[in-house]
């Protein structure tokens, strides 16, 4: 394995953590307040429908994300109707969301373009292009450092670098804001939250628009990358993100490692389909089912104890 | 209520004797959908090509999981469709139970072999189109490295790539073929993503042509290979249109044909193994105006040879799905 390799790699592995990231942070805002968001899934597949039929409609993928995040909004208000006001229980509104999502995209999609739940292929404006960042291709001749920039830090679209900064932004939300403060007690204990006359329902509704806001971001970065949309696209990676939201014990920089993480699995699963170790060869099913075993193994709880928000689940009822 | 469910028992008294006077054929698609610009697509344009030649009307339906195929399956029986064509490998079993239950009506089964006196069954000799595609994409390349996206990780696949690959080295011997499947369970027909991914995987490791096996996800494959300047081979329908200039051709299989003959037979359907290959055009590489182009008249020579051959049995193509071994990887 040569050094290219390892950087072509790497690079493959930032595409596809990019949409896990933006979905996990979007977990994390939430289920910090006290909202598990089963509905992952469900909303980056809403968001890449809509983006991508807006886009597709327009001509401007930068409308497609306004429609993206639109339709993820509109999932996670659906998703704080019936688990805040209406103190449903968060899994099934969670669970009904996902199979919202997976039947209406494809009904919708047929009714507007006729393609079968598809919508037609991005092309040019309507997807995102890649940013070069500058001197890129002057400093690709320097060795070691010339071709980690040009390949693995440039070159990249607009959301990829918007999901990085993201990360910073979320902890600086959350831990050194007053809000971030506040949705934090929300997730531990609502009903100080609730004493010190702050509005646990605002709250939660706050951290649902931001978890709408980021899902939407997730599923047009997708719908952008396969320009246009395929009945169930997402495949899993909501699920996947949820996975990696525990993994990273419900903290921004630790949700970038390991989705970072699961991207790698991903990419060497896709590069080494088959790897030969002296006499034994692991096989092809093994290297694409290690993201899974790594969320099979997390989830055991070899990975340190992971605690979850304490209220997190729970809707918050004021007098019982 | 009483309403609603007055109106869905007559809906279903007319789907009962409409279905029962008329013998309408019915067609299943499979989990794909009816439009994957695919294998289920190809199946529909047959079905649509009898409606509009004949002007009879069929029934179909779209199947949501595995479990409504037996369900799908016995539901048209019952209500009288013949023949009852299903577009699928993945029917056999339900096939191999409905069909004994329901001697007197005809079924066609698309890709895989029921043996039952009332069952036709209509297998493609992928191996041979995949082997012409696979010659077309060694003239292609430049170099001697190309590669293959398969959908999900099953023998019927593999058939594809075994072809391709042994068109590939008749004309490059040292060439290499780097075979990808993109997953193992159903999701991986459905997944674009995966499929530019490792696209650019195989791009990174030298591959000049993409040959896509795989559904929803070879969307993404032909996508990713327009991005990346690499040319891709399209899979059972013709694909050419999709990235024009980027396709170098397309594996077509002739679904529509059987689906159509099907249907033109109606109740007096020939049971037995139909295989379409090569010699009966049930398999081929697509040229149209989109790719004319990209084929290079010693390309289209060595084709044609190779088609010409396979038909006369100079060369017989390897078929992996006999043993579950290819001697050209």
């Amino acid at each position: 394995m040569d050094y290219l390799t390892i950087i072509q790699i790497l690079d493959s592995s930032v595409r596809l953590a990019t949409p896990l990231l933006l979905t996990c942070l979007a977990g994390l805002f939430s289920e910090r307040a006290g909202v598990v968001d089963i509905g992952l899934e469900g909303k980056l597949l809403a968001a890449a429908f809509l983006s991508s039929a807006a886009a597709a409609v327009t001509g401007s993928i930068w409308i497609g994300l306004l429609a993206g995040i639109a339709g993820s909004l509109a999932f996670s208000m659906i998703h704080g109707l019936a688990s805040i006001t209406f103190k449903g229980d968060q899994l099934i509104s969670g669970v009904a969301l996902n199979f919202l999502a997976a039947g209406l995209t494809v009904v919708v999609g047929q009714s507007w373009f006729q393609l079968g739940g598809r919508t037609p292929s991005l092309n040019g404006a309507e997807r995102f292009s890649p940013w070069t960042l500058p001197f890129s291709e002057a400093l690709a001749k320097i060795p070691v450092i010339g071709p980690a920039y040009d390949e693995l830090i440039s070159g990249h679209t607009a959301l990829t670098y918007l999901a990085l900064l993201s990360v910073p932004l979320s902890w600086w939300v959350l831990y050194r804001s007053r809000f971030g403060l506040r949705l934090r007690a929300v997730g531990e204990n609502p009903s100080a939250v609730d004493t010190a006359g702050i509005s646990v329902v605002r709250l939660r509704y706050a951290a649902l628009v931001i978890a709408g806001v980021l899902c939407g971001l997730a599923g047009t970065y997708l719908a952008s990358l396969a320009a246009g949309f395929v009945k169930d696209m997402s495949a899993g990676r909501g699920y996947i993100a949820l996975a990696a939201l525990i993994f990273a014990k419900w903290r921004p920089w630790y949700a970038l490692w390991a989705t970072l993480l699961f991207g790698l699995l991903e990419a060497i699963g896709n590069r080494y389909q088959s790897i030969a170790l002296g006499d034994i060869v692991i096989p092809v099913q093994f290297m694409q089912a290690l993201p899974y075993i790594l969320t099979v193994i997390i989830l055991a709880g070899f990975v340190g104890k992971a605690i979850p928000p304490r209220a997190s689940g729970q809707s918050y009822v004021k007098e019982r | 209520m009483t309403l609603m469910k007055s109106f869905l028992g007559a809906a279903a008294t007319l789907a009962l004797t409409s279905g029962a006077a008329m013998a309408e054929p019915a067609i299943i698609f499979d989990l794909g959908g009816k439009f994957d610009k695919s294998f289920n697509e190809s199946s529909y344009n047959g079905a649509e090509r009898w409606k509009a030649e004949t002007g009879g009307t069929y029934r179909d339906v779209e199947l949501q999981s595995d479990a409504q195929r037996e369900q799908a399956l016995r539901r048209f029986a019952e209500n009288g469709f013949n023949p009852i064509v299903m577009a699928g490998f993945s029917f056999a079993t339900a096939l191999e139970t409905v069909a004994a239950d329901f001697p007197d009506t005809k079924f066609t089964i698309i890709d895989m072999v029921v043996d039952a006196p009332n069952v036709r069954s209509v297998v493609f000799n992928e191996h041979e189109g995949s082997y012409v595609v696979g010659v077309a994409a060694a003239y292609a390349a430049k170099g001697d490295t190309v590669s293959f996206v398969g959908g999900m990780d099953i023998p019927l696949i593999s058939k594809f790539a075994c072809g391709y690959a042994q068109g590939f080295k008749s004309v490059k011997p040292e060439g290499k073929v780097i075979v990808n499947m993109t997953g193992t369970t159903p999701a991986a027909w459905n997944d674009p993503v995966k499929g530019g991914e490792l696209t650019r995987a195989q791009k990174a490791a030298g591959s000049e042509v993409v040959f896509a096996a795989a559904g929803g996800t070879g969307l993404g494959v032909l996508q990713t290979a327009a991005d990346e300047g690499m040319l891709a081979i399209g899979v059972d329908s013709n694909q050419n249109y999709l990235q024009p200039g980027h396709v170098l051709t397309s594996m077509v299989k002739r679904v529509d044909n059987a689906v159509y003959d099907a249907f033109m037979q109606g109740e007096d359907l020939e049971p037995g193994i139909f295989v379409m290959g090569l010699a009966n055009d049930g398999v081929g590489a697509a040229i149209d105006e989109y790719n004319e182009a990209l084929i290079t008249p010693e390309m289209k020579a060595a084709m044609d040879d190779a088609t010409a051959k396979i038909i006369s049995g100079e060369v017989v193509v390897h078929d992996y799905m006999t043993d579950e071994t290819c001697p050209a990887y």
